[in-house]
């Protein structure tokens, strides 16, 4: 199985050499505080690092001890203390508070702080406040882009998405420009660029203008990547709130995918200990099957079993010359094989298993009808049996949040009541959590007149008409509406089926959801490549709230190679999910495309939820 | 159908997983409730998920083969889990330096911090670093300054290690762009020379236009200090995109008096009320927290949270009552309840539901008038009849006080009959009890009463209730269908005869 590319499919581009950038340059901040030194590392950058770094280079540029950055008084008696660290305010108060002990017990050390990827001034003001500013050197690691694999990016920042998408922060659009810019100036310009959504567009701007401040880099170079397409999370909030199904989707839905790797618990390894594995092209079972759908995994699994099987036979019955020559050519490799497919079955039958329990059947059926639009009624009592028998409080949120997307807002007798009784179920202290689900236009109530209106009028009133018009357009970017339905006729996403949809060879994207709906997201990016702009999408972007949000930016390019301009790097900004990259793999496949992925982070439904939730578990 | 699809049937999962069907309606609905595809066990010998557990089983046997010598090609894993040599493992060993396993202590000899020195170097030892020093290494084909000959180096090299003072502005007249274009390469730069108003407010336009979420954060934080917060606040009220960092940013350095003061100001009351509000989740005393809660009850929240927040008050008086009640009854050990069954963790804070729960388990019998009974909880927090229902079965059940389950669904009409009636469905029943290991005859019973046949013919079959099986096949007249269950109940067993004497009956006129 596994779809094989077109003979003529363009080969990626190396992008190895970003890891190495990282590596360097984080050497090179190492050794500006020459000597021993303690190295404290935020809990989120330590798989990062993971990935770039080891022990070992820590050790050649004598970092001495490593810790982790939590609430806890540090026991270092280094006298030279290193900080690597997201920029964030309580990282500032917990160094000031390790830096202000120091100082009462009359200690003088060394500090430096390295932030990751880059310093924000309100971090620095904390330090001042705290009155360490100048006791600690601070630095920038501006290592935004891992590859976690061949063709995907991540830049490890699942915060964009709260930051941004419910706070209105625009603090990680300089470094999403700086990621941009990075890629252009290794991988040639981008001839021609695409995006849509408010963050795209801004993060567009200042790019092309950190490049008009930097030119002359990227002149006269060959383009690798012939198309960029830059997409805000909040275009397609449905997409990302689905059940997953395609295997890697799957896992990373069960499992929790974390930076390119996941833990296998003594469930899966059938052993007692849990492991480690990467997920990536370089695992050949993996490779296979992570853009299948999950029914065709078993018969995949099974006749790789079948094969393995018949290989370790042939050794009955051969001489010693030819067993020589099995173990030393072939051995290690079905051993490799051998342990990747037990791991892979592993996880299916624990997967089954857990699907079975919680009823995945049931659960399947009415996202399938809220997508399609038919038994609401019935899909809402379903939301609520699930609350009432206090199922899992992040998918009781994201079924209604489903519910909300593709209805336009819930109708003010069911909000009330689905709420009310959330509240019991899970704590009324979630009230803040529909508040912040609400202004992010994830869970809302249908109302006749809007109430954002009022204030705007009354803002209105306040100022000339100019500024009113900007009050109206920042208003309108929080809260608008979905329009889901309209927009799913428009693009045809719910495909029409004769018969029966077969999942072994897919016709469309919507194999990834069991053939029941292409995400718009993809679809999305797949009409604009192939209109190559916006053009007669119009009524598509005025329905997505986007009308001066949509852009298009093409050079001629002569010396772009025909190869080159079928390489397709897309920027999800605010998350992307593995079904939407199995989904656009596939279409890569479909036409001879590939596709690049540069994601803030990989996300899912219940990570969406997590960060709108305001009560940590 | 293919055989991926049977199999997918057969696991329950139809509907789910498999293809989706041409929705042609009526169709449909019969093919999905079809007798022919039963619910999934796992205990099931028969399913089709052997296919899976073949290959396991062929995949394990090799294992002995395959174990039996060298781990070279396998990642070195530490008891954790996490590949040894990896940073987080040696975080998680310097984390926890006290009481070491044998075999964690080998792990650490093994890539122990001393023996690092032995270690060979990376294949590649070329740096940055080095290459800023202006050390070069010819013929090393591999560096970066190959592959990066068309490009400055500049661009990569962190701007640092330089004085601090080379990027000092001594120069004072900055524009407004020239200032923001400093601040966005994240150099220091002051903004003591944008003192009138107009300069400011440029100033913050001019970072606006720019999208740097920190600079506008940075010239907010400037404005915040130089200027009177009315006027602050009457000139963000006109501009949102620096309104909404500035909210952002209060919220994250925790200033709270001045969020509150803004909402107040910008006549954002739901907004002022959830802001205080939020506050509740940092006071960990009971006491202090309910009373916290108090101050919260006349805020200017909507119609519907006023009464959740009401509630949210009640719900932790009345917990903090029944915690020091429970708590006393006991440590005294007098109680039987408590004695058999002790208390898990403290009520203090969970959520209503679970709170019924707990009252229905620890104090079902309890009188109206009591706070800890279940009936005036219900009455309190007016919990629909459902709920209560839904909660009262789980607690009874996990009690396996069965004549309470009973008693739930008993009613009386008016001319005394009793009948059994559930709010939720008798389906759900069954699905708590057999959660709740209830014994077959009890299940059986409760099956029985599921109204759709196939549904009921289901459970009886993944519940094991064989009477009801058996029954429902006679009334049906389904005559392969009962052959076909002969063959799942035990040889010579009681049940088996019934079976028999249905097959052979001549009274039954079967339908196949």
């Amino acid at each position: 199985m596994a779809f094989p590319h077109r003979p003529d499919a363009p080969e990626l581009p190396d992008f190895s050499m970003l890891k190495r950038l990282a590596r360097d340059q984080l050497i090179y901040l190492l050794e500006q505080l020459p000597g021993k030194k303690d190295l404290f590392i935020e809990a989120d950058l330590m798989s990062p690092l993971d990935r770039i770094a080891n022990v070992s280079i820590l050790k050649q540029h004598e970092v001495d001890k490593l810790y982790k950055v939590e609430n806890k008084p540090a026991l270092s008696s280094s006298e030279q203390l290193c900080f690597l660290v997201r920029p964030r305010i309580r990282n500032m108060r917990y160094i000031a508070s390790l830096v202000n002990a120091d100082k009462m017990a009359g200690r003088t050390r060394k500090y430096k702080v390295i932030f990751s990827p880059q310093k924000f001034y309100a971090c620095e003001m904390v330090l001042e406040e705290e009155g360490i500013y100048g006791d600690v050197s601070c630095d920038e690691w501006a290592f935004s882009l891992l590859p976690l694999d061949v063709d995907l990016l991540s830049m490890e920042l699942p915060e964009f998405f709260r930051d941004y998408f419910l706070e209105g922060d625009q603090r990680w659009i300089n470094t999403l420009a700086q990621a941009l810019h990075l890629l252009s100036t290794l991988y040639g310009p981008f001839p021609n660029c695409y995006g849509i959504g408010r963050c795209a567009k801004m993060s567009y701007e200042l790019w092309k203008r950190l490049e008009e401040e930097e030119d002359g880099e990227t002149k006269g170079r060959r383009p690798e990547i012939g198309h960029i397409f830059l997409l805000d999370r909040d275009m397609d909030f449905v997409t990302a709130l689905c059940s997953q199904v395609v295997y890697e989707g799957l896992v990373d839905d069960t499992f929790r995918i974390k930076c390119g790797s996941v833990d296998f618990g003594p469930e899966v390894t059938s052993s007692d200990k849990s492991l480690k594995v990467l997920l990536n092209a370089e695992d050949k079972v993996f490779n296979e099957i992570r853009n299948e759908h999950f029914s065709n995994v078993f018969s995949f699994l099974s006749q790789k079993a079948r094969n393995l099987q018949a290989q370790y036979d042939r050794r009955r019955g051969m001489d010693i010359k030819q067993m020589k020559n099995f173990v030393s050519q072939e051995l290690k490799g079905l051993k490799q094989e051998h342990r990747l497919l037990s791991l892979h079955i592993g996880a299916c039958e624990s997967i089954m298993k857990k699907k079975t329990k919680q009823d995945f059947q049931e659960l399947i059926k009415t996202e399938h009808a809220l997508l399609e639009g038919f038994n609401i009624r019935e899909s809402t009592s379903y939301i609520e049996e699930h609350i009432d028998r206090q199922v899992s409080p992040i998918e009781s949120l994201r079924l209604m949040c489903l519910l909300s997307i593709t209805e336009n807002g819930l109708i003010p007798k069911d909000y009330r009541s689905l709420k009310t009784q959330y509240l019991q179920s899970y704590g009324p202290e979630h009230l803040l959590t529909f508040s912040n689900l609400r202004r992010a236009g994830l869970l809302t109530e249908q109302a006749p007149g809007d109430t954002l209106t009022a204030v705007e009028s009354k803002v209105s009133k306040l100022v000339t008409d100019k500024a009113a018009g900007k009050i109206t357009d920042a208003f309108s970017s929080l809260a608008k509406r979905s329009n889901f339905r309209a927009i799913s006729k428009k693009l045809n996403l719910i495909p029409r089926v004769d018969g029966e949809y077969d999942l072994k060879v897919p016709r469309d994207m919507a194999y990834v959801f069991s053939g029941a709906y292409v995400p718009l997201s993809c679809r999305i990016i797949e009409q604009v490549l192939e209109r190559r702009g916006w053009q007669g999408l119009d009524e598509v972007v005025r329905l997505l709230n986007c009308s001066e949000l949509a852009f298009t930016d093409m050079t001629k390019d002569e010396k772009a190679s025909s190869e080159s301009l079928r390489l397709i790097l897309v920027v999800f900004l605010g998350g992307c999910t593995f079904s939407e990259i199995s989904a656009l793999r596939f279409l890569g496949r479909e036409k001879g495309y590939r596709f690049i992925f540069l994601t803030t982070a990989v996300t899912n439904s219940a990570r969406l939820m997590e960060a709108m939730s305001e009560v940590k578990a | 159908p293919g055989l991926t699809l049977q199999l997918w049937r057969s696991l329950g999962l139809h509907s789910g997983l498999a293809p989706r069907m041409n929705r042609t309606k009526g169709d449909e609905e019969e093919y999905w409730n079809s007798s022919k595809f039963k619910a999934f066990t796992f205990d099931d010998e028969d399913d089709e998920l052997s296919q899976l557990k073949e290959s396991k089983r062929a995949v394990n046997s090799l294992r002995d083969f395959v174990d039996d010598d060298d781990e070279d090609d396998l990642e070195r894993v530490s008891w954790t889990g996490e590949p040894v040599g990896s940073i987080s493992w040696s975080i998680k060993e310097t984390a926890g330096n006290s009481g070491l396993s044998h075999e964690r202590e080998q792990l650490k000899n093994r890539n122990s911090f001393s023996t690092y020195a032995q270690l060979p170097k990376p294949a590649s030892t070329y740096s940055l670093s080095s290459f800023f020093r202006g050390r070069t290494r010819p013929g090393s084909f591999q560096s970066l300054s190959d592959a990066l000959s068309d490009t400055p180096a500049k661009s990569y090299a962190p701007e640092l290690g330089r004085p601090k003072g080379e990027y000092r502005d001594y120069s004072n007249d900055w524009s407004p762009s020239d200032t923001v274009r400093r601040l966005r390469k994240g150099k220091v730069c002051s903004l003591e020379r944008f003192r009138s108003l107009q300069d400011k407010i440029q100033l913050l336009e001019e970072a606006v236009s720019m999208h740097d979420g920190n600079v506008i954060t940075a010239v907010l934080i400037f404005l915040k200090r130089t200027l009177s917060k009315e006027i602050l606040f009457r000139e963000l009220e006109v501009r949102q995109v620096a309104l909404r960092h500035l909210i952002h940013f209060l919220k994250e350095i925790g200033d709270q008096k001045l969020l509150l003061d803004l909402f107040r100001f910008l006549d954002r009351t739901e907004e002022l009320a959830l802001s205080h509000y939020r506050e509740h989740l940092t006071i960990q005393d009971p006491e202090k927290r309910k009373e916290f809660l108090k101050t919260c009850i006349g805020l200017p929240f909507s119609a519907e949270d006023s009464a959740h927040i009401q509630d949210h008050y009640t719900l932790l008086e009345r917990q903090i009552i029944i915690e020091a009640n429970d708590r006393h009854l006991e440590s005294a050990g007098q109680t039987e309840i408590f004695r058999k069954h002790p208390r898990k963790a403290s009520i203090l804070n969970m959520p209503l539901v679970t709170t019924l729960f707990y009252s229905c388990f620890y104090h079902y019998t309890e009188a109206e008038g009591t706070f800890s009974s279940p009936i005036n909880l219900k009455k309190t927090f007016k919990i629909p009849d459902k709920q209560y229902v839904l909660t009262a079965l789980a607690a009874r059940a996990k009690l396996r006080a069965w004549h309470d389950v009973d008693a739930l669904f008993t009613t009386k009409n008016w001319l005394g009959y009793t009948k059994k009636r559930a709010p939720i469905g008798f389906h759900r029943v069954v699905e708590i009890l057999h959660k709740n290991s209830a014994p077959v005859q009890i299940l059986q019973e409760y099956v029985n009463l599921v109204e759709d046949v196939d549904t009921k013919l289901n459970l009886a079959t993944k519940f094991k209730c064989h009477d009801v099986v058996i029954d429902t096949c006679r009334d049906l007249k389904d005559r392969q269908q009962l052959l076909a269950y002969r063959s799942k109940v035990d040889k010579g067993s009681a049940e088996e005869e019934k079976i028999d004497a249905l097959l052979n009956s001549s009274q039954i006129r079967w339908k196949n």
